[in-house]
């Protein structure tokens, strides 16, 4: 079976995201004063063939676990839709 | 003491780091190219600064897994020495040979030029010929070298002795100005546990040359030859 996983990483909400900060100050600048937080992470999608969708969950786990996402700064969810 | 530096596709301080090594040792160093699985019988590796797989993803994490990891690894945990000095640095937090993480630094930029650091033990093989309380001046040349670990394995770092080196001012001092990239306590390198294990975000090998002008980076090379057996 072929699946889709659309991954989203975050950095952790302990962790300063100086990314973020800076495009809040754009937001700010282009007159948006109500945006309170900015955080930015990454997407990922994977198309990946497995026996079934446990399979498949199993396999995205690891990428995520494994190299996609560093646990030490990084949180990681996603969604799997067969393909 | 044989020494190895790893060459990855990126990688652009190897030659430095080779040159270095072969003065002070008066020995050919070994080049290892990331797609063996031969370490030559190296006793020491020197993972080198750069952008290993154009730093993608995050900073060392797909160099990590790089053919020749598989056994720097299995080097480091039998014991053996293994440096990783900035981008070699962030590969070894990425393979869990080193704890914490190096993140973004705090201003965003890319920060390039020299800084001052001082050892905070003088009991970690790249240290042992330097003295504390002393600033040594050194280049730093990174966009991701804020030095990050959680409350619990900070604290086992700093009580076991494992903190290498702190960011500091010309006179050895620290402040919050002289945090150049926002690291944790002005971390700018560390030790693992067995302290076999180093990684700093400095460039000691871009001061080891007297026709650059700076000299301060050799001493930690040469501190290195102190754990030659024969």
């Amino acid at each position: 079976m072929k699946f889709t996983a659309e991954i989203d990483i975050m950095p952790r909400p302990e962790l300063l995201d100086p990314q973020g900060k800076a495009v809040m100050l754009g937001l700010e600048h282009l007159g948006l004063n109500q945006v309170a937080d900015v955080r930015i992470g990454k997407h990922i999608r994977l198309n990946l063939e497995a026996e079934n969708e446990q399979a498949a969950q199993e396999k995205v786990e690891q990428a995520c676990k494994k190299l996609l996402a560093n646990l030490i700064m990084e949180s990681y969810t996603f969604e799997l839709t067969p393909a | 003491m044989k020494f190895g530096v790893v060459i990855f596709p990126g990688s652009n301080c190897d030659q430095d780091v080779i040159q270095v090594l072969e003065r002070v040792s008066n020995k050919p160093v070994a080049r290892l190219w990331h797609k063996d699985h031969d370490l030559q019988s190296c006793d020491f590796i020197v993972l080198p600064g750069g952008f290993s797989y154009g730093d993608y993803l995050r900073s060392g994490a797909i160099a990590r897994f790089s053919p020749i990891m598989q056994e720097v690894i299995g080097h480091a945990n039998k014991g053996g020495y293994v440096m990783g000095i900035c981008n070699g640095f962030q590969i070894l937090t990425e393979a869990g040979l080193l704890p914490g993480a190096l993140l973004r630094n705090t201003e965003q930029k890319f920060i390039c030029r020299n800084v001052h650091i001082r050892p905070e033990t003088t009991d970690l093989l790249p240290t042992r010929r330097l003295e504390k309380g002393k600033a040594y001046q050194v280049p730093i040349a990174h966009g991701e070298g804020r030095f990050y670990a959680d409350a619990d394995t900070l604290q086992r770092i700093k009580d076991q002795d494992q903190v290498m080196f702190r960011y500091c001012n010309s006179h050895a001092a620290i402040a919050p100005d002289t945090n150049c990239n926002g690291s944790i306590e002005s971390i700018a390198g560390i030790s693992n546990e067995g302290r076999n294990v180093f990684g700093m975000m400095p460039h000691p090998e871009r001061a080891a040359d007297p026709d650059l002008g700076n000299m301060d980076g050799l001493l930690i090379f040469e501190s290195l030859l102190e754990a030659v057996p024969a």
